[in-house]
């Protein structure tokens, strides 16, 4: 015990005259946490859109005025002829081209029914996607409206319709940074205490320190959790802060049970940090450490649910996710923060967790030789 | 009495063809100062951290203390004291700081020792709480000699103690292995300086991972076999080569000032050798006779 104490004693000494670790640890996260959540939003908002208006009507107008005044849409080109506004996609000026034929309002009222065309450029696919998705919307709500100034009620009964009406869940408003913030903060704790265990050894072996301590009659776990405890208290630390950032900036309060989530995270952090402990046993310099882990962390970030959603990806990606820790807290802090999971819906990835915990860590012991 | 240390046909081989250490046989007396000499990369390094149980050996067995370096690695490890070329103790930890951390993994405290490293941690004792990045050259190996003595080894590894560091301190840095030596702690030194080993007891010539030879830095100088003498000129170079030429001269080489020579004859005829030089241009020579140095042995063996 009294070794171990020491050895904290030691490390903690270190970390707290290195300026650059306290500012790491405390700034960076703050700084990532008040940018990311803000700039990293799914909405797609300042479609341009350029409508060829060939019908001049009252409802052409309305339509128009409707796409508008929606929020969605700007209009960047009022144009004559297809041609026109395709110039204005080839410069990438517009997104969209809505193209209202002549006789637009005389066939609806006349001939109950209008075809419009429209023109989406899908180089940036969730851009196209998504306003051809709100623009149908839009024109199908349109329709509606229509329909009903143009037919007597009392015949609606005749035609069968179903309308769907939805409403979102625990996340009502649909608003991206409650589903952005949970999804970062889990990502920078995985990246604080990832890249601090993972360089830290190498530091020791790069400065020579771990020949005078090799010599030394230390135990190997001794020295592993020596190692380890220190950073597990700073990602507790880093997970804090994000907690009182999301707090304050984004009033996001978790509904679940907050011991809970430090729980989770707590076994969590263990994992982390015992990866990055083994891959510092594999490395020489800090440099190599770095890289290695870099690769990892894009790999675990990028699949791990923050930016596209698992279920969407193929099935050896699934299958790949199942290793990767950061897709287990990502769906957890979730869980708990905005639907109040419990003990029991989060048992099987605790479970999984704490055996990523086991297998680093014991794996970094075991690659950790104090002869070579 | 029992050895400190024996190394037997001890190898080491790098990436299965760069011989390191070969077949090197040596043992230190308890109490004593062990120095192994020889240029850089001549496998002293690789000896040591064998001996320290940082490096497992290719071939051949030594044991520190009575204990295998192999099998009986944790006993050794508690009881040797180990400071590597390179300074490694914690630059961003200060002096204090540094020797308690040592203290405490070896599990003791710096006052049970305090006696051993009382001399030594009295002139750093100003800068206790400076930083060990911080200290001079010198103060960084004293800081480091305290924290490899403070769990009171029995046999105390010092790998080039003294290399960067300026002549007073190293000079101060002998007297300090005297001391320990006083206080029956085997001592195994290395050293590329060859001043430095007249001030061991014994020492090994060592070059390119083989041991030229083992002896009293005495006895070494005394089994050089021709008399040596020592030649001053005022061109430099033209007497070397002057001397490169004459038949009658053994080995010649360049040595300071001087040009050191030895000749065929047991003998020889000085004054035939300063005509000789004479004729050959070489002018305003000074001949004499020369005591041999440790240094002289050493380029004789490696010529050998």
């Amino acid at each position: 015990m009294r070794t171990i104490r020491f050895l904290l004693q030691k490390e903690f000494r270190q970390i707290f005259r290195n300026r650059a670790i306290l500012a790491m640890v405390i700034v960076m996260p703050v700084i990532q946490l008040l940018i990311l959540p803000m700039a990293a939003n799914y909405e797609v908002k300042n479609i341009n859109i350029a409508i060829i208006d060939n019908d001049h009507s009252s409802y052409s107008q309305k339509l128009i005025s409707k796409i508008t005044s929606s929020g969605y849409f700007k209009l960047t080109g009022y144009n004559f002829s297809f041609k026109e506004a395709f110039r204005l996609i080839e410069t990438d000026d517009a997104d969209l081209i809505l193209e209202i034929p002549r006789g637009f309002e005389r066939n609806l009222v006349r001939e109950n029914g209008q075809k419009i065309f429209i023109a989406v450029n899908a180089i940036n696919g969730t851009k196209a996607n998504l306003g051809g998705v709100y623009l149908t919307g839009i024109i199908k709500d349109f329709n509606g409206e229509v329909r009903l100034q143009l037919v007597p009620p009392a015949k609606f009964d005749r035609t069968l319709s179903i309308d769907i009406a939805s409403s979102n869940w625990f996340n009502p408003f649909l608003d991206y940074h409650v589903f952005m913030v949970p999804g970062i903060l889990a990502i920078l704790v995985t990246m604080v205490g990832g890249f601090l265990a993972a360089l830290n050894i190498v530091k020791e072996k790069e400065v020579g320190t771990i020949e005078q301590i090799n010599v030394t009659p230390i135990k190997k776990h001794h020295f592993i959790l020596g190692k380890l405890i220190p950073f597990w208290v700073l990602g507790n630390v880093v997970f804090t802060l994000g907690l009182i950032v999301a707090w304050l900036i984004y009033r996001i309060i978790p509904v679940g049970n907050i011991f809970l989530l430090y729980s989770f995270v707590s076994v969590y952090l263990l994992a982390v940090l015992g990866f990055g402990l083994l891959i510092s046993t594999f490395c020489e310099t800090q440099q190599q450490a770095m890289f290695i882990m870099f690769f990892f962390m894009m790999v675990f970030i990028l699949m791990g649910g923050l930016f596209t959603s698992i279920d969407s990806m193929p099935d050896w990606a699934k299958a790949v996710s199942q290793f990767n820790p950061v897709s287990y807290l990502i769906e957890v802090m979730r869980m708990i923060i905005l639907k109040g999971s419990g003990f029991k819906d989060i048992l099987r990835q605790l479970g999984i967790i704490a055996l990523f915990a086991v297998v680093f860590n014991g794996w970094a012991i075991f690659n950790y030789k104090k002869t070579s | 009495m029992m050895e400190a240390v024996v190394v037997k046909d001890l190898s080491k081989v790098y990436d299965k063809d760069k011989t390191a250490v070969d077949a090197v046989s040596f043992s230190v007396e308890q109490g004593e100062i062990f120095g192994l000499i020889g240029p850089d990369g001549a496998g002293k390094t690789s000896i040591f951290r064998m001996l320290t149980t940082l490096l497992l050996p290719d071939g051949g067995s030594a044991t520190v203390d009575g204990f295998d370096v192999v099998k009986d690695y944790k006993q050794i490890r508690s009881r040797v004291g180990y400071m590597p070329g390179k300074f490694s103790l914690y630059q961003d930890l200060t002096v204090e700081e540094n020797l308690n951390f040592f203290a405490v993994i070896f599990n003791t405290t710096v006052q049970e020792n305090y006696h051993l490293i009382k001399d030594i941690y009295m002139q750093l004792e100003p800068f206790k709480t400076r930083r060990a990045g911080k200290l001079s050259g010198g103060m960084k190996q004293k800081l480091a000699l305290c924290c490899a003595l403070i769990h009171k080894p029995s046999v105390l590894f010092l790998d080039e103690p003294t290399t960067g560091v300026d002549p007073v301190s190293r000079k101060e840095f002998w007297e300090m292995l005297k001391k320990l030596k006083a206080q029956n702690i085997s001592i195994v030194v290395s050293t590329p300086y060859m001043d430095e080993a007249n001030l061991c007891d014994h020492i090994a010539l060592i070059q390119s991972g083989k041991i030229l030879s083992v002896d009293s830095p005495a006895n070494i100088v005394r089994s050089y076999p021709e008399d040596l003498y020592a030649i001053k000129a005022e061109n430099m170079r033209s007497l070397l080569k002057a001397l490169h030429q004459y038949n009658e001269v053994l080995d010649s080489y360049a040595f300071g000032e001087y040009a050191h020579v030895a000749f065929k004859d047991k003998h020889p005829d000085l004054s035939k050798i300063r005509t000789y030089l004479e004729q050959q241009g070489v002018n305003g020579t000074d001949l004499k006779k020369t005591e041999v140095t440790i240094e002289d042995s050493f380029i004789k063996l490696l010529k050998n």
